[in-house]
């Protein structure tokens, strides 16, 4: 009996304060617009019965989101930012953890508290740091024009570089821990038996290191990839008005325009996008699980 | 074994990246000029204004007590969630059950703030420090039940059974055995709930109402603008809190650490 009072407590909190809201956002998002407040038409209301709910039933929130150039620009717009910056995380990320996996015993746990410390510190006040980097009279094209490499200074805040270089900044510690995780247990004396196989090093590294961290790599990828395209706090701080992302996209179109069917509409599609990759991270997770049992 | 040339690049290289950033902002913090970009002289003005801006304070004592109540409100449900998924064996809705835990780790916080925003209105709760303590006590339970089910899965549970058998009730095997082996994992979660809740800029500003401005909505719009001395000197104070305490968690759980060795070698001899 007290098993399932401890289990319902959080189980009704989660229905109510989680399920139930997303309930009501699939459900406004099928709703009409109305100068009102709240300001939107109910599509149905439970009196009026099932019947009567699928006849009226439009997807002209939905249908909107297609005709209008700005939804599926900033969709894909967001799926190539976020691809782009997961690949250039892996670049950057991979030779950390690689050397980290390397290093001597008693650095490993001082490097690893080092990679997991900016976490602690607040990720607003991280993406903040890079405004007065990046800026036009920033310290980077202080220190480029200081230095001669430059005449005029580089235009890069309120660009997509400056997105990239954020989420890559702020994103990297969850691409190398898994790839820590997988080489640290890598054992060495394969890359041994490769190399006097007559393997080159380079050659070695290919054949035997990335594929024996693959795991690690694919977990880093779906890790940096899924929290990075419903994005805001990045584009909207380092992207200016020019970079689309859908997280801001809602985020306007919520508190600016007010218009709360087709803001509940984008959250709908954004779901949807992301089941994918989360389905698939979840395989692989669950693959690697199988491998080490 | 020893570090290559190549490995030492990127190990500094790499580590610069992830702190010359903040470093950057703490030096700057000091700086007398208005124009953050510009060095003109040390000074700790910004800090003094910082504190006679009754706005931030005020900000900053909201943040607070949000954080206090949802990561405490988030640490007792994450880990009775977790007692349950753990130790539950098939009830029904577990999938869903466990579905709900997983979900709002993964969802974008635009998403999460936007429905329980829906939900606040739709039910007429006034919008305050009341909707955001809700709000984020929803989404750090989570992760509260997250970090405390890893912990309950690598228990030994006969230690609670050997409790249960000798004339425990189930209430007091968990005070007594349960609860004192999860403690660590117990109190990490309190500390990650409490620290999503500061950090939390996103849901908090969809579920905040006119009443009530946390730390970050106010950093937000000030920043928006562009780089100001305040918000620089504010970041050090944040940064600094956050190294100081991490540094004694570090310094607590391994003077722990070597207690429980002294403790286990005690053990040892007596055994012997």
């Amino acid at each position: 009996m007290k098993r399932v009072v401890v289990a319902l407590i959080p189980y009704l909190w989660l229905l109510g304060l989680f399920l139930v809201p997303f309930a009501i956002v699939l459900k406004i998002s099928l709703s009409d617009v109305a100068m009102a407040r709240p300001p939107y038409l109910p599509q149905f209301s439970w009196s009026e019965g099932i019947s009567t709910f699928l006849s009226q039933l439009d997807f002209e929130n939905f249908t909107f989101l297609t005709t209008d150039d700005l939804y599926w620009k900033a969709y894909l717009s967001s799926l190539q930012i976020a691809a782009t910056s997961t690949l250039l995380t892996l670049l950057i990320g991979y030779p950390i953890a690689y050397a980290m996996a390397r290093a001597p015993e008693q650095w490993r746990a001082i490097l690893m508290m080092l990679v997991i410390l900016p976490f602690w510190t607040s990720f607003l006040i991280r993406v903040y740091s890079w405004m007065g980097i990046l800026s036009q009279e920033g310290y980077l094209n202080q220190l480029l024009l200081g230095l001669g490499v430059i005449s005029e200074p580089l235009i890069i805040l309120n660009t997509k570089i400056a997105v990239y270089i954020g989420i890559v900044y702020t994103y990297i510690p969850f691409m190398i821990l898994p790839i820590y995780a997988a080489l640290h247990r890598l054992d060495n004396s394969l890359i041994e038996a490769a190399e006097d196989l007559g393997c080159s090093r380079a050659k070695a590294f290919w054949l035997v290191t990335v594929p024996l961290s693959r795991n690690g790599i694919i977990a880093g990828c779906f890790l940096v990839f899924i929290p990075t395209l419903g994005e805001f706090v990045i584009p909207s701080l380092l992207g200016g008005s020019g970079t689309l992302m859908i997280g801001k996209v809602l985020w306007e179109e919520f508190f600016n325009n007010r218009d709360w069917p087709v803001a509940s509409a984008v959250a709908v599609v954004l779901v949807l996008i992301l089941i994918i990759p989360i389905v698939l991270f979840q395989q692989n997770q669950q693959k690697q699980q199988e491998a080490e049992n | 074994m020893r570090l290559s040339g190549f490995n030492i690049t990127s190990l500094t290289l790499g580590f610069a990246f992830l702190y010359l950033p903040m470093v950057i902002l703490v030096v700057y913090s000091f700086n007398e000029s208005r124009l953050v970009t510009v060095w003109t002289g040390f000074s700790t003005r910004w800090y003094g204004e910082l504190l006679n801006n009754q706005a931030f304070l005020d900000a900053a004592w909201v943040t607070f007590k949000v954080a206090a109540l949802s990561s405490t409100l988030a640490t007792v449900l994450g880990t009775l969630a977790a007692y349950a998924l753990v130790r539950g064996g098939r009830f029904a809705g577990r999938t869903l059950f466990s579905g709900m835990i997983y979900a709002p780790l993964v969802m974008p916080e635009v998403i999460t703030g936007l429905s329980l925003l829906l939900l606040f209105i739709g039910i007429g709760l006034e919008r305050g420090v009341l909707t955001i303590v809700l709000a984020h006590t929803t989404f750090s339970m989570c992760y509260v039940s997250v970090v405390v089910s890893s912990r309950l899965v690598t228990f030994d549970r006969s230690l609670e059974e050997a409790a249960l058998d000798l004339g425990c009730s189930p209430w007091s095997a968990f005070r007594l055995v349960t609860l004192p082996i999860i403690a660590p994992a117990v109190i990490s979660g309190w500390l990650l709930a409490f620290t999503l809740s500061l950090d939390d800029l996103v849901i908090a500003s969809f579920t905040t109402g006119p009443s009530a401005t946390t730390l970050p909505i106010k950093i937000f719009s000030a920043v928006r603008l562009g780089v100001s001395p305040e918000i620089n000197a504010l970041s050090t104070l944040m940064i600094a809190i956050v190294t100081l305490g991490v540094i004694v968690a570090s310094l607590i759980s391994k003077q722990k650490f070597v207690q429980q060795q002294q403790r286990e070698r005690q053990i040892d001899n007596r055994t012997r």
